[in-house]
This record gives C-alpha cells, structure tokens and sequence, in this order.
C-alpha cells in the first residue's frame, strides 16, 4: 500500500470520526423526542426505543393558545419574524453603509467603521438595563417590534463588516462602466454590484439571521409572555422547570433547531464564498 | 477586523471638492446604519457609564448617592470577582484554543478530497446553527446524574461502575461547559479556516513538493504562516465571544454548583438582576468592556506586527 493510498484512507477515517461526533447528539435528541417519558427514566436505558411516537410534536402544532404546547408554538412563530424582520432591516439599512465604506473616501473612514465593530465588543449586559427603561417608557417592553430594534443595532455592523470587504471585490470597472452608460451610483450599486454580490449578500443573510435566532440576554430580559417570547427564552424556562421532562425538552429543541438549521444546510455553499471574500481577506 | 480598514484602497489625485462632495454622499448613505446602531446604543452605553458611579439599587427612577469610583474599587478588591475573572479566562482560553485546534483539523479535512465531500460539509454546518440554549440544554441532559446517555454509556460500556454527578463539581462542571461549547463552535472556526485555506494558491504546495517537503512540512512552511491573519481574526471573534459567556451557562449550570461555572457575565448579571445592585452591575459590565478592549488591542498589535512581516 503506497503513501497516497494509505493519506486517503486516513482522512476518511478522520472525517467519519468527525462526523459521528457531530451526528450522534443530535440523533439522540431526535429519539429522546419520540421515546416515551417512562423508556427515557429507565436504568439501565435501552438505546433503541421498543416504539415510537411523534405525539409530542403533534401537540406542539395543535395545542390550543395557553397550553406549554400551544406557548411553544408561539414563540417559535415569534422567533421567526423577529429574525426575519432583523435580516430585512439590518440588510436595507447595512447594504448603503457598506458600500460607503467599500467605495468612497471620506474623512473618518476608518474611525466610523471601528466604531460600528467596536459595539461588539459591549456585551449585552452592560446594555440591559438602561434600555430596558427605555422599552418601559416606549411601550415597547414584551413586543416583537422592541426586540427587532435591539437586534438590529448587532446585526448591523456585521453586515457593514462582511458586505463591505465582499463589494471590494467587485471590480471597479464594472461599475465605472454602468455609470459611463448612464447609471447613477445608487442605479449602478443595484444594478450592477448588488447582483454580483449575491453570495455574499446571502452568506450574510444567513450569519445575521442565526446570530437574531441564538439571541437570548436581551429576549430574558425585555419578554415576559407570548406576545414576545423567542424560542431561546422558551426552552430556558421550559428546561428550568420540568428538569426531566426530557422528551419534551428534545421536542422543543428539535423544533427550534430546525429554522437554523435548514436555512444553514440550504446556504451552506455561500458560508465559505461570503467568508473568504468578505471577513478573512480583512 | 482592524485590517479592514487598514488595507483600503488608497486612491490619490481627487479634487478636494470632489472629496467633500464625496464624503456627503458617504454620510448619506451611512446615516441609516448610523441611526439603527448609535441612535439605540449610544444612551444607554452612557447611561451605564453614569449609573456606575451612584449607588443604584432599584431599577426605577429616584435620587441615588453619588459614590465615585467605589463601585470599581469594591470589584477590584473582591475575590468573588476576581474568582470570576479566573473562570472565564479558563473558558476563554480552554475553549478558543480546543475550538482553534480541531477546526484546523476539520478545515483541512473539508479542503482535502474527501469522498461525498458535500455530505461531510452539511454534517459539519449542523452544530453551529442549532441554537446555544438547544446546546446548553441538551449537554445538561446528556450529563445527567440520573437518566443521562453518557452516564448510561459509560456504565454499560463498563469504564465506570456507577452512575456519576458529572455537573456536581464545580471544576467538572466548567469543563463541561467547555465541552459543549466546543462542540458547537468549533465548526464556524473550521469555516474561517477553511475560507482562509481557499485563498491559499496551489501551486506554492507544488512548489513545495518540488523542494522535498512532505505533507507536514508544507502545513507547517505554508499554510500554517499563511493562515496567520485569519487565525487572529478567528481568535479575535471567538475570545469576545467566550469571554461574554453568558447564555449557555444560563442553561446548563445557572452559574453552579458553588458557583463553580460563574462566569462574569452571569456574575454581573446576578449582582444587577438578583441582588439589584445596579450601580456595581454597570461598574462591572463596563469593566468587563474594558477587559475585551484590552484584549482586542493586543490582537490589533499581533495582526499589525504580522502584517509587516509578511510583507
């Protein structure tokens, strides 16, 4: 057996390991949530569930309003439009500033923009409190609109951060070329580099949406009900409280994965686009 | 991120009136991110400053007495604080550096040509997009002390006798802190790296070949200098990021037991939210920014220093 062969069967060796190490959490959680509360409790535990159910998921989506189904439910659909409309907003606004940094010379340039990256490194926790007087004061305090609003001052600055290093990859040029036909520089950004950009547009899409998702300090604070409440918050208290209701606490995360998780599996080839064009050329 | 700024285009020869109409179309064009960002943050990043130097101990509004930098004296001369800072600087730095070292491991096996390459891929996108409660609440379940699947495993595969309270000591506990936040992040560092990796051109692995290094000598003679700057970038993002760990101990330990997962996040959220002191809580979150600042300066510097010498 010669070395080449011997590299190729090592790696492959290394990537099954890899991938069972990242499988087998999730597969049990996938079981966990079909088991029964009993086959769960059992010791010594059988691996294999002698049947199955889907029982949880079904009241999940069926349970009336009220219920720790029904409450699931909502926050699940609460968690959806709060990063939906995150992604919409940080986006729009995001997509000027970047081309502004990317594009044009101005006084402060480099300020401005360590300034916007700068807010990441202020944790939530220092922010809290006084913006939490500030919801009181808004009405805005347990409202999807009062979480948009918060997650939009992080996910800005990151899309400023990876679209602006992706549109300076576009060539020039072609930009130079729309506005010699006519274009004005806003036409030409939509026109000519906002399509080129798609990769990366979506490889940036994809980081805000999972970072509003993941959110938790701000949701634990500022949402007390369902009118608010994001899935996070939802299986932090479910957990809390029925510590080994394991099956439904499997259920719950399952479900909360999936959002994520689908979205990732389905942009997953613009990760590594969006990344070495945007963020680690630097 | 420094270097984003750092490595602009310069462009020379523009009228100075070209440039200020320039900058006013940058302004406009920068206003709105101006506003959804700084518009909500800039008040309550004073606010907090301010409500560190008074004795606040109500969230609601009233006339508290002005104490000067005693907030900060009395964290500086706490152990329970530093106690804190000790705990998460063994998360910051256990975590960053197990997360740096299989994501290479992982980013080279995602650059390498791996039968059903795709596959591998999806499975590695899986940890990192399910969410850090999901991840904190399923690790708190796999280590139960009663019903949880490692315990089952470990006794029925005959390494321990017993079942075992994993999340019962306070160093186990941290560990297993460190454990599932490994196992979650590490594969957005492999994506860093891998993206770092694919801007590596391959003929200088060629070259390499050709001057009789084997695969070990060219990881370590090209891409491992190569990758350099994306490494401290990596670095940078993940240490931030452990050194605010706040959520996924949230979850799995609530900071216990005897306060052996409490990092400062949830040391400074527990003095804020539990004891309701407010003024001690700011004075600690702004020292818990002075501490990340301090450590993105000294990455700034290790970027820069290599930047020079690479060229």
């Amino acid at each position: 057996m010669n070395d080449s062969r011997r590299f190729t069967i090592f790696i492959h060796v290394c990537a099954v390991i890899v991938a069972l190490i990242f499988l087998a959490p999730f597969a049990w959680l996938f079981i966990a949530s079909v088991s029964s509360q009993a086959a769960l409790l059992k010791v010594p535990l059988h691996w294999i569930p002698s049947h199955i159910s889907f029982e949880r998921y079904h009241q999940i989506f069926s349970s009336p309003q009220g219920t720790i189904f029904g409450n699931f439910r909502a926050s699940l659909l609460n968690s959806l439009i709060v990063a939906s409309a995150t992604v919409a907003i940080s986006i729009t606004v995001g997509i000027f500033g970047a081309y502004a940094f990317a594009r044009l010379r101005f006084r402060g340039q480099r300020a401005s923009l360590l300034l916007f990256l700068s807010t990441y490194m202020v944790p939530p926790i220092a922010l809290v409190i006084p913006m939490y007087l500030i919801m009181v004061r808004l009405h805005l305090l347990n409202t999807r609109l009062g979480l948009i609003i918060v997650y939009c001052t992080f996910a800005t600055p990151f899309v400023l951060w990876i679209m602006g290093n992706y549109f300076q990859t576009i060539p020039r040029e072609l930009e130079d070329a729309a506005r010699i036909d006519g274009c004005t520089r806003i036409g030409a950004l939509f026109r000519v580099v906002l399509p080129l950009a798609r990769p990366g547009l979506l490889s940036t899409m994809l980081f805000a949406f999972l970072i509003a998702w993941d959110e938790f300090l701000y949701a634990l604070i500022f949402t007390s009900t369902t009118a608010a409440k994001t899935i996070p918050v939802a299986i932090a208290e479910f957990t809390g409280r029925y510590t080994t209701d394991f099956g439904l606490q499997a259920a719950g995360g399952i479900l909360a994965a999936v959002p994520p998780v689908l979205i990732a599996v389905v942009f997953q080839r613009y990760i590594v686009g969006g990344l070495s064009s945007g963020a680690v050329k630097g | 991120m420094a270097t984003t700024a750092g490595t602009l285009p310069r462009r020379s020869g523009t009228s100075w009136r070209a440039r200020t109409r320039e900058g006013r179309f940058a302004l406009a064009l920068l206003a709105p991110s101006v506003v959804v960002v700084f518009g909500i943050v800039v008040y309550p990043i004073l606010r907090t400053i301010y409500t560190s130097f008074y004795a606040v101990n109500t969230p609601f509004p009233g006339h508290f007495p002005y104490v000067g930098f005693r907030n900060y004296t009395y964290a500086l001369g706490n152990s329970e604080f530093w106690s804190a800072v000790e705990r998460t600087a063994y998360f910051t730095i256990v975590s960053t550096g197990f997360e740096l070292v299989f994501g290479m491991g992982i980013a080279l096996l995602l650059y390498a040509p791996l039968r059903g390459r795709w596959l591998f891929r999806t499975i590695v996108v899986l940890p990192w997009a399910l969410p850090t409660i999901v991840n904190g609440a399923m690790w708190r379940y796999f280590f139960d002390a009663q019903y949880g699947v490692i315990n089952a495993a470990l006794t029925q595969l005959g390494i321990q006798s017993s079942y075992h309270a994993f999340l019962g000591s306070p160093f186990g506990a941290l560990n297993i802190v460190v454990l599932a936040d490994v196992w979650k992040n590490t594969s957005l560092v492999a994506f860093f790296l891998l993206a770092g990796l694919t801007t590596i051109p391959r003929d200088l692995y060629e070259a390499a070949r050709l001057d009789g290094y084997g695969r070990w000598g060219a990881f370590v003679h090209i891409t491992l200098p190569l990758l350099r700057p994306v490494i401290v970038v990596v670095l940078v993002l993940r240490t931030i990021e452990a050194f605010k760990v706040f959520d996924i101990i949230y979850v799995m330990t609530g900071g216990g037991p005897a306060n052996g997962t409490q990092s400062i996040a949830f040391y400074t959220y527990q003095r804020a939210f539990s004891d309701e002191f407010f003024g001690y809580g700011s004075a600690l979150s702004i020292l818990i920014v002075l501490f990340i600042m301090a450590f993105a300066i000294l990455y700034i510097r290790l970027l820069r220093s290599d930047t020079y010498a690479v060229g």
